[in-house]
């Protein structure tokens, strides 16, 4: 029960003066993530079949490496925006919204740094 | 969590079903969704069939012949008939629209009826619509100036009256926010497609010198940035207008300002 007036709930906290960044990332992230997959795809495809060793010296290679961390940085980038609003958009329990969105983040986080580490520690000869 | 399922207490039970005492010459049933918040059951939806000889071509002639004729306890809000208030907004056949511009003729079978989606219900089709109100009014939709009023009209080319086509005919029914499930899940806090058509109609006027007040006002994740282009709001609008690309419009201006 509220007796507040229809006007100051729906006015609630205000503006929170932010959102295109996030809304811009997302579509930028997603433009660019239509040229690193055709070039992910065609070389899955052309090294198919290729040793271990054959793969492992193209991956390290400066060119391939490169375009590798750039695919990895955009997938996760552009996955934990999307979540973000997906858990936004569904979970209304503050509580349990906090946890969802820090997960995701933190779950898109570590593995992007995991990708690129491990495509680095190959570059770098480890 | 956003709630998919209706509560208990409003999961719709068979109603009653009023046939007329001769048969008819031309039967169309038509089945209303009856709610009402003085005793403590649960919606139904009632069957009334009616004598299409005897009855108007529109979806809204049909309910005023059943509350005129057969069941005048059943509730629903309309005034000018034709298109241009608003009042008669519901949902026909699964599609919100203005019962009296849709025609019986154009629903196959049955004619279901039901108060617009996903908002409190006051009585059978009247939804209540002080929340959605409350938002149009926080976008203050008005005239905002800061020079000193001209001697005559404030002045528009024609190409800047050119913009404001396709948004000032907006009639205010929510037929659009009504169908957004983006505006079901988080209407307390997005405002929906029907106010930010109405906002846009006030950031396009050139008129306007609260332009950037407006923007800053909207720049929030939830007031704005709920629209995912579902495009519900522009398939169901009864006037052929386009909520979706005034939204778009609202956000390139957004980026516009940015860099």
């Amino acid at each position: 029960m509220s007796l507040r007036s229809p006007l100051a709930t729906a006015r609630g906290l205000g503006s929170a003066k932010s959102g295109t960044h996030h809304w811009w990332l997302q579509r930028v992230t997603a433009v660019a993530l239509v040229p690193l997959v055709i070039w992910f795809v065609i070389s899955l495809i052309v090294h198919a079949g290729a040793s271990y060793e054959e793969a492992r010296a193209w991956i390290g290679s400066p060119l391939p490496a490169v375009m590798m961390i750039c695919l990895i940085i955009a997938t996760f980038h552009h996955a934990q925006l999307g979540l973000q609003v997906v858990i936004e958009d569904y979970i209304h329990a503050e509580s349990c919204k906090i946890a969802s969105l820090l997960i995701v983040k933190g779950g898109a986080f570590f593995l992007g740094l995991l990708g690129v580490f491990s495509v680095a520690r190959i570059a770098f000869g480890g | 969590m956003a709630e998919f399922t209706l509560p208990k207490n409003s999961k719709i039970k068979p109603g009653k079903k009023h046939t007329p005492a001769t048969p008819p010459k031309n039967p169309r049933t038509f089945k209303v969704y009856r709610w009402s918040p003085d005793d403590d059951q649960n919606p139904q939806l009632d069957e009334y069939v009616i004598d299409m000889a005897e009855c108007g071509p529109m979806v809204l002639d049909a309910l005023i012949k059943i509350k005129n004729e057969v069941d005048s306890t059943l509730t629903f809000r309309r005034s000018c008939r034709e298109g241009i208030c608003g009042s008669c907004a519901m949902n026909i056949d699964g599609t919100n629209t203005l019962a009296c511009t849709k025609a019986i003729d154009e629903v196959k079978g049955d004619v279901a009826i039901y108060p617009l989606p996903h908002m409190p219900v006051v009585k059978d089709l009247v939804p209540d619509l002080k929340h959605i109100y409350a938002q149009l009014a926080s976008v203050e939709p008005w005239l905002k100036t800061e020079t000193n009023p001209p001697n005559r009209e404030r002045l528009q080319s024609v190409e800047e009256r050119e913009k404001l086509d396709g948004l000032w005919e907006c009639i205010l029914c929510f037929c659009c926010s009504t169908s957004c499930p983006s505006y079901w899940w988080n209407s307390d806090r997005y405002l929906g497609p029907a106010v930010l058509l109405q906002s846009y109609r006030w950031l396009a006027d050139s008129r306007d010198e609260a332009t950037g007040e407006r923007l800053d006002d909207l720049e929030d994740p939830f007031k704005l940035y709920r629209c995912h282009t579902i495009m519900n709001c522009t398939n169901t609008c009864p006037k052929g207008l386009n909520p979706a690309k005034a939204i778009a419009e609202t956000k390139k201006m957004m980026l516009a300002r940015q860099g």
